[in-house]
C-alpha cells in the first residue's frame, strides 16, 4: 500500500512537474535570445490568466474564443515589455537587469490586483474534476491534460527551432555579435522571443489558473519555474521539460514524506533546496551550456 | 559657489585625507547633525516615530547591503532573511535575560555566522547564480523561521519583544528609540565612509571590478568575499534586531519575507549602487512615495470625479513601488546618488563650468 501511495505521489508530481515546465520555457526562451533572466515570468502568467478571465468576462465571449484573443494580448505585452524596458539595458550589469525584471514583476501584479481585486476567480475551461483511475491509482485529468499540451508545446519548439525563424533565434542565442554582422536584427529576434515567452505564460497561466483558481499565487510559480529552468539548464528547452519531470517527482514525494513530519507545507522548502542545490553542484543545469569566462 | 574648492590647499597628509576636505560640507552635515538630534523635540512625535525611525533604521539595512553588493559586487537577495535571524536572535536573547546590548551583537554574530552559509554560494558561482541561490536560501529561511516553534514561537506567532535596556537604562520612550536608531544609523555610516579608505574596501571595490584581477595583483578574493559577506551580515542582523526592538516592537515571519529582501534591494539600486547619501535618498524614496503618490492620486480622482475602490487603492502603493524601480532603471541606473553628485559636481565649479575636470 506504501508503493502505491508513493507512485501516486511519484505520478502526479511528475505531471504537475511538467506543468511547471510551461513556467519555465518562457524563461528559457528568453534567456536563450538575450542572456535575460526573466523573474516577472510569474507575475506574466498572472496576468495571461487574467486577461482570459476579463476577455472572457468582459465580451462575453466563450473560453476557447478569449484563449487565443488573450495570447494576442499577450503577445503584445511581451513585445512591449522588450521595447520599452529592457532594450534600453542592454549590456547593463546583471544586476540592473534583474532589479529590472522584480519591478516589472511588482508592477505587473499590484496593477492586475489593482485593477481586478485580489479575491480568487475561478477559471473552466471544461475539464472535469474527476480522477482518472489508473488501476489502484488516482491520476488528476487537469494534470494530465496540462502535461500533455506541455509536451504539445515542446515539440512545437522543437519543430520551430528549425525553421528559418528559430535559426535565426539560434544564432542570436549563439553569438549576438556576430549575428549582428551577418545582418540578422538582433532587436527583433529577442522581441519575438519575449512575445513567444509571454505567450507560453498564458498557456500556462489558463492551466495553473483552472486548478486552483486566477489569483495572485499564480506569480509565485516563478520560483517552481525558475528552478526547473535552472535544473535543465538555462538555455535548453529539452532540459526544461525533463528537469521539470524530475522537480514535480522530488517535490512530490518528498513533501509527501516530510509534510507529516514537519505539519505540512513543505514544497516550497523542498523546491528552493532543489534550487541551491543544482547551483551549487550543477551552475549550468543538466543540459545547459557550461560558459567558460575569459580573464 | 556652494561648495567652493577654490582655496583649499591641503598642507598636510591628515587634511588631504580627511572625510569632508570642503568645509561646506562639514557645515552642512554639522547642521543635519544638528537637525537629527533635535528632531524630537521640534518634530511632531508622529512624524518621528514613523517617519524618521523607519527611514533611519532602513538606511542602515540599505547601507549593510551596499557593502556587499554596491563595493564587494556580490549578489545577495535574501538580505531579509539575514536581518530576521539577528532579530529573531537578539529577541530570544533579549527574552531570557541576556542584557541587551549583548543579545543584539549575538543577533549580529549569528547572523554572520550565517551569512558564510549564504557565503559558500559565493565561492562557488557568481553573477546570476549568485541571486538566484542567495534568492533560494531567502525561501529556506523563511521556511525554516517560520516553521520551527523553537524559533517563530508557533506557526502565525508574533514574539514579543522586551523592553530594551541600554547600559541599564531602560529605553521607553520614543525619543529614546529615535536615539538608538539614529546611533545605529550614524555607526554604520560612519563605518561605510571610512571602509572608502581602508585596504579593506579597495581590496572588495578590487574583487568587485575583476575578481580574477584582483587575485593577480594579490587580493585573496575567495577571502575577501568571505569578509564582505560576514560583515553586511553583522550589520545586517543588528539592523534587524533594532528595527525590532525600535519599531515593531514584536517579531513575525512576514516582516522578513522575500518582498522584503526585494524593497532592500530597490532602496540600494535606488539610491544608487556604492554610494553612502544615495542609501539615504533610495530609503526615504522607496519607503515614503508610495503612500505620498497614494494620497496624490486619490486627490487627482477626486478633482478628476473619479471614485476609486479601496482595492485599487490598496494596490496603488505597490505598483507605484515597481513603476519606480522600472523608471529608475531606464533613466537614472546609478541612482539618487548619482543624480546628487551631478548637482554637487556642478556647484562646486559654479559659474566658471569649464573649469570642471
Amino acid at each position: 500500500m506504501e508503493f502505491m501511495l508513493l507512485a501516486e505521489l511519484a505520478i502526479n508530481g511528475a505531471l504537475s512537474g511538467l506543468m511547471y515546465s510551461l513556467v519555465a520555457m518562457g524563461i528559457v526562451l528568453i534567456y536563450k535570445s538575450s542572456s535575460v533572466p526573466n523573474l516577472a515570468q510569474g507575475a506574466m502568467t498572472m496576468l495571461g490568466a487574467y486577461f482570459v478571465l476579463a476577455i472572457a468576462g468582459g465580451l462575453g465571449l466563450p473560453i476557447w474564443v478569449a484563449i487565443p484573443l488573450a495570447m494576442v494580448a499577450m503577445f503584445i505585452v511581451g513585445v512591449g515589455i522588450e521595447r520599452v524596458a529592457l532594450r534600453r539595458l542592454a549590456g547593463r550589469p546583471i544586476i540592473m537587469i534583474l532589479m529590472m525584471t522584480l519591478g516589472l514583476d511588482i508592477f505587473i501584479r499590484a496593477t492586475s490586483m489593482a485593477v481586478w481585486g485580489s479575491a480568487g476567480r475561478p477559471l473552466s475551461i471544461g475539464i472535469s474534476d474527476e480522477p482518472l483511475y489508473l488501476g489502484p491509482l488516482l491520476i488528476n485529468r487537469a494534470y494530465v491534460i496540462g502535461a500533455g499540451i506541455a509536451l504539445v508545446l515542446f515539440a512545437i519548439f522543437v519543430f520551430f527551432f528549425h525553421t528559418r525563424r528559430g535559426i535565426v533565434l539560434r544564432a542570436i542565442s549563439d553569438d549576438y555579435i556576430a549575428s549582428w554582422s551577418v545582418g540578422i536584427s538582433v532587436e527583433r529576434g529577442v522581441a519575438f522571443s519575449w512575445a513567444m515567452s509571454a505567450v507560453v505564460a498564458t498557456t500556462a497561466g489558463v492551466l495553473w489558473g483552472s486548478i486552483q483558481g486566477v489569483h495572485q499565487g499564480l506569480a509565485l510559480l516563478l520560483l517552481n519555474g525558475l528552478t526547473v529552468a535552472v535544473l535543465g539548464g538555462m538555455d535548453s528547452i529539452g532540459g526544461a521539460i525533463l528537469a521539470g519531470i524530475l522537480l514535480g517527482l522530488i517535490e512530490g514525494v518528498a513533501s509527501g514524506f516530510l509534510d507529516p513530519l514537519v505539519g505540512g507545507s513543505s514544497r516550497e522548502l523542498v523546491v528552493a533546496a532543489t534550487l541551491v542545490l543544482t547551483i551549487l553542484i550543477r551552475p549550468h543545469g543538466l543540459f545547459g551550456r557550461h560558459d567558460i569566462e575569459r580573464i | 559657489m556652494l561648495f567652493r574648492q577654490s582655496g583649499i590647499l591641503h598642507t598636510s597628509y591628515a587634511s588631504a585625507q580627511s572625510l569632508f576636505p570642503l568645509s561646506a560640507d562639514r557645515w552642512m552635515i554639522s547642521a543635519l547633525l544638528a537637525l537629527a538630534l533635535s528632531a524630537p523635540f521640534t518634530m511632531s512625535s508622529l512624524t518621528v516615530s514613523t517617519v524618521l525611525l523607519p527611514w533611519l533604521v532602513w538606511t542602515a539595512a540599505a547601507l549593510g547591503l551596499n557593502l556587499i553588493l554596491g563595493w564587494a559586487g556580490q549578489f545577495h537577495f535574501g538580505y531579509a532573511a539575514i536581518m530576521g535571524i539577528g532579530a529573531y536572535t537578539a529577541v530570544h536573547g533579549a527574552r531570557n535575560g541576556i542584557p541587551w546590548e549583548v543579545a543584539v551583537i549575538l543577533g549580529g554574530v549569528m547572523a554572520a555566522v550565517i551569512g558564510i552559509v549564504f557565503a559558500f554560494a559565493a565561492l562557488r558561482v557568481k553573477g546570476l547564480y549568485l541571486a538566484l541561490s542567495t534568492l533560494a536560501l531567502q525561501f529556506v529561511m523563511d521556511w525554516v523561521i517560520a516553521h520551527v516553534p523553537a524559533i517563530s514561537g508557533g506557526s502565525q506567532a508574533t514574539l514579543q519583544a522586551p523592553s530594551m535596556q541600554l547600559l541599564g537604562q531602560a529605553i521607553t520612550s520614543e525619543r529614546g528609540l529615535y536615539y538608538v536608531a539614529l546611533g545605529w544609523c550614524l555607526l554604520v555610516t560612519m563605518f561605510m565612509l571610512n571602509l572608502r579608505r581602508t585596504g579593506l574596501g579597495r581590496a572588495l571595490v578590487a574583487v568587485r571590478e575583476k575578481d580574477f584581477a584582483a587575485a593577480v595583483i594579490g587580493v585573496h578574493s575567495l577571502y575577501y568575499k568571505l569578509i564582505a559577506f560576514a560583515t553586511s551580515s553583522f550589520i545586517g542582523g543588528v539592523t534587524g534586531a533594532i528595527l525590532i526592538f525600535t519599531f515593531y516592537r514584536a517579531a513575525t515571519p512576514e516582516q522578513f519575507a522575500v518582498n522584503v529582501s526585494i524593497e532592500i534591494l530597490a532602496m540600494v539600486i535606488v539610491g544608487g549602487l556604492g554610494s553612502i547619501i544615495g542609501s539615504y535618498f533610495g530609503a526615504a524614496f522607496i519607503l515614503l512615495m508610495p503612500g505620498m503618490m497614494n494620497s496624490f492620486i486619490t486627490w487627482v480622482a477626486q478633482l478628476a470625479g473619479v471614485s476609486l475602490g479601496v482595492e485599487t487603492l490598496a494596490h496603488i502603493p505597490h505598483a507605484v513601488y515597481g513603476a519606480l524601480i522600472i523608471l529608475f532603471l531606464l533613466i537614472e541606473p546609478m541612482g539618487l546618488g548619482k543624480l546628487y553628485g551631478n548637482i554637487r559636481n556642478y556647484l562646486l565649479v559654479w559659474p566658471f563650468g569649464y573649469a570642471r575636470k
